[in-house]
Parts: C-alpha cells; structure tokens; sequence
C-alpha cells in the first residue's frame, strides 16, 4: 500500500476526493427512522434487564463494594 | 468554468440530493418513537476506587476484556496497568515520549499501544519477564489521536494527519490508509462485528469505512464542532458521538441521519469522551466542566451526573461486562463508579 502524503493534496485533489465520496453516498438505501428507532428502542429493552448500571448491583455480587472492615477468624 | 468551480457546483448538487433523501426518511425522531418507553431510573453511581497513581494529566484509559484489568497513559511519561478489584497498580510502561494521547489494550491481554505527539503507535508485551516494545508504528505525519487494537497482529490508528490507518504489526507496515477525513482525526470505534469501524474528525463529520476494502460508506453531519470521542452502538446500527459544540449525538446507520442529540442549555462545555451501558440505554459523557453526565439515550434526558474530578474528565471507560464506568481526568485520578 503506497504511502499517501497528506500535505500534498491540493484544494482541487480534495474537492474531486469530496466529489466522489458523495458520488457513493447519493446511492444508499436509507431505511425510515421510525424503523430504525422502533429497533433500536427493542433491543435496549432487552437487554436493560441484564445492565447492571441501570439495573443497580446487589452489594454482594459487586467486586469493586468498598474494601474495609476487620474480619476476626 | 474552473474546475474547482465545476467540483464544488457538483459536490453542491449531490449534497443536496442526499438531503432530500434524508427528509424523506426522516418521519420521526428517537425521543418521538420512544414515548411509550418508561424513563430510565435517576441513576446515583459511587465512587468505588480512586485510583491514584499518575503525577500529570491523564488523557486516556481502556479497559482490558477480562474486565478487571485496565491501562491509562498521562504525560506523566508513564502508562499504568491497573487491578481495578483490588485498586493496585500491577505495571508501570515508561514512555519515550511522554506527550502521550491516547492508549490501548488488546483483547488478548498480551499487548498495550500507546501514541500521541511523537506521531507513533508503540505497542508493548506486557507477557514477556520484562515488558518490552514490539513494535513503533511510524508513518503518520500527525498526533496519534486513538489506536484500537483487532487482535493481536492488527490495530487501527487516528491521526492529526486527517487519515486512520489499519496497520499489520507483525510487519510494522501499513495495510489501509482510509483518507478522506479533511481535519484531524481525533476517535475512533470499532464495529461489534469487526468489520467496519467509525472515526470523527475536526472537520466535525463522522464517517463508517468498511476494513477490508478501505472505502469510506457514509458520513454523518450534524455536528458543528470538532468531534473528540465515538462509540459504536452493542447493536452495531448505531452510533454515538461526542463534540466540542457540548452536544452528543446518536447517528443510525440505516437511515443515515442524526436521530437525537443530548444537549441542554445550561451545558455550554465540551465533550472529551464517552462510553455506553451494557444494554445501551445510558451515555456517560465526560465533559471539559469535570463533570460526566449520564444520559438516557432513548429519551434524550439527562439522568445523573458523576461528579467527583478536579479537573477536566478527559476519558470514560464501561468494560465489557458493564459492571461498572471508569473516568479518568487531569486532576491525574481514576475514579470507578458504580
């Protein structure tokens, strides 16, 4: 893969480079929002049973609780 | 006409096809769609551990994927590797340079990279009797901005050269130079599935390549700012980003548009980093007022706020489990929260 200097390209080279970007982009299938957040907002559901940071943790199965207190065996 | 003039007629013409094919998908938005859902719960994270260690500034923190391992790099020359359970520092990776900016580590636990001023991307051996270079990944003609690791033969740099780069690190050559950024590169995540990664830029954009191919497949807009930090969604179909303009955004890939910014009037700072929850339902954003903020992302509320730091946070961090957030700041502490 050949080494591309970016300092060498001139406005011209990235005005073309934009060009051809958008040529691409004009092309894509865009799904409806409504869509897209009715999926979003269904897997999020499912899985915030599982998110401890929404969820809370139970004191006991919390590896980082506050270390501290004497233990006399 | 000019051919620059003929260029940014056509560039004007195209921008604004792809604007109407964006409205005409456009029939809601997230906060719309997600009315029905019940707001998540006021979120009130402790401090668990401070982590106190660095002498300087802390600019970056990554956790490793067994999830209590975790390496954070200050200009203080140093990277620390951290038990984060038990609090200690388990190794101490002294720097060439120490304008370090960002840090990494690799999902087998045997490598971290580091990278920031001296426009390199040294990765270390942390398996070794004595932690030892492997590699200083040298061809960016800018800061080293973000590096992520695929395995442990690939990793992704971003640069203030305006390009990322895929790199083969048994070669120390470069794969894949995606270019078509036109301001500095300062993040970048890498898709659930691997094969495709999102960077943001200065020139407030951000942008999905495909890596194997190396081709640029769509642009986001919106921003009006540099975006300093990117996260990929767990579900893959979408983004989150974080920018200097004091807003973040959630991008859907599918529909190619901004679907909910988390912004409020009274924040008027800028967005260093961010990370989501397990599920996705909550942004921590770390912001240049020292504060985090959680935010609901379906509902576009913010649900709590992490404060704690002296400084500027200037890197969030959830691990793999999501059993915790880390932030890290330039007050030169770590703090975990739960």
């Amino acid at each position: 893969m050949p080494v591309i200097n970016v300092e060498d390209l001139t406005d011209l080279d990235k005005a073309k480079m934009e060009v051809t970007q958008l040529k691409i982009e004009v092309k894509l299938e865009r799904a409806k929002v409504s869509k897209c957040c009715e999926e979003i907002s269904e897997y999020i559901q499912s899985g915030a049973d599982e998110d401890p940071l929404v969820k809370g943790i139970p004191e006991e199965k919390n590896p980082f609780k506050e270390k501290g207190g004497c233990v006399i065996c | 006409m000019g051919e620059m003039e003929q260029m940014k007629k056509e560039a004007e013409a195209l921008k604004t096809q792809i604007e109407a094919a964006r409205k005409a998908a456009h029939d809601t938005d997230m906060a719309s769609a997600a009315s029905g859902v019940a707001p998540a719960p006021r979120v009130q994270l402790k401090t668990r551990r401070t982590l106190k260690g660095h002498l300087a500034k802390i600019y970056a923190m990554h956790w490793c994927t067994d999830n209590r391992l975790m390496v954070s790099a200050s200009q203080d020359g140093k990277l620390l590797i951290w038990d984060s359970h038990t609090g200690n520092k388990v190794n101490a990776v002294p720097l060439k340079s120490s304008w370090v900016m960002t840090c990494a580590y690799a999902p087998s636990g045997n490598l971290v990279a580091s990278g920031g001023l001296d426009n390199m991307c040294t990765v270390y051996n942390l398996k070794t009797p004595v932690i030892k270079t492997v590699k200083e990944l040298d061809a960016h003609t800018g800061y080293l901005s973000c590096a992520r690791f695929l395995s442990d033969t690939e990793i992704l740099t971003s640069s203030g050269d305006t390009t990322c780069v895929l790199w083969d690190l048994e070669t120390g050559k470069q794969k894949t130079v995606f270019l078509n950024h036109v301001g500095d590169c300062m993040c970048l995540s890498l898709s659930p599935d691997m094969n495709s990664f999102v960077s943001g830029a200065c020139d407030s954009l951000a942008k999905l390549w495909d890596i194997r191919d190396g081709q640029c497949k769509q642009t986001f807009q919106g921003h009006t700012s540099d975006i300093n930090a990117i996260s990929f969604y767990p579900s893959g179909n979408a983004i989150i980003t974080g920018s200097d303009d004091c807003t973040c955004k959630m991008y859907d890939i599918r529909a190619d548009q901004e679907v909910i910014s988390y912004q409020d009037a009274a924040l008027n700072s800028g967005v260093t980093s961010l990370d989501l929850s397990a599920s996705g339902r909550l942004i921590f954003a770390g912001y240049d007022d020292f504060n985090c903020n959680i935010w609901d992302s379906l509902k576009g509320e913010k649900v709590g706020v992490l404060s704690g730091h002296d400084n500027r946070v200037s890197c969030t961090g959830v691990p793999g489990d999501g059993m915790c957030v880390c932030t890290g700041s330039w007050d030169s502490f770590l703090k975990i929260w739960n």
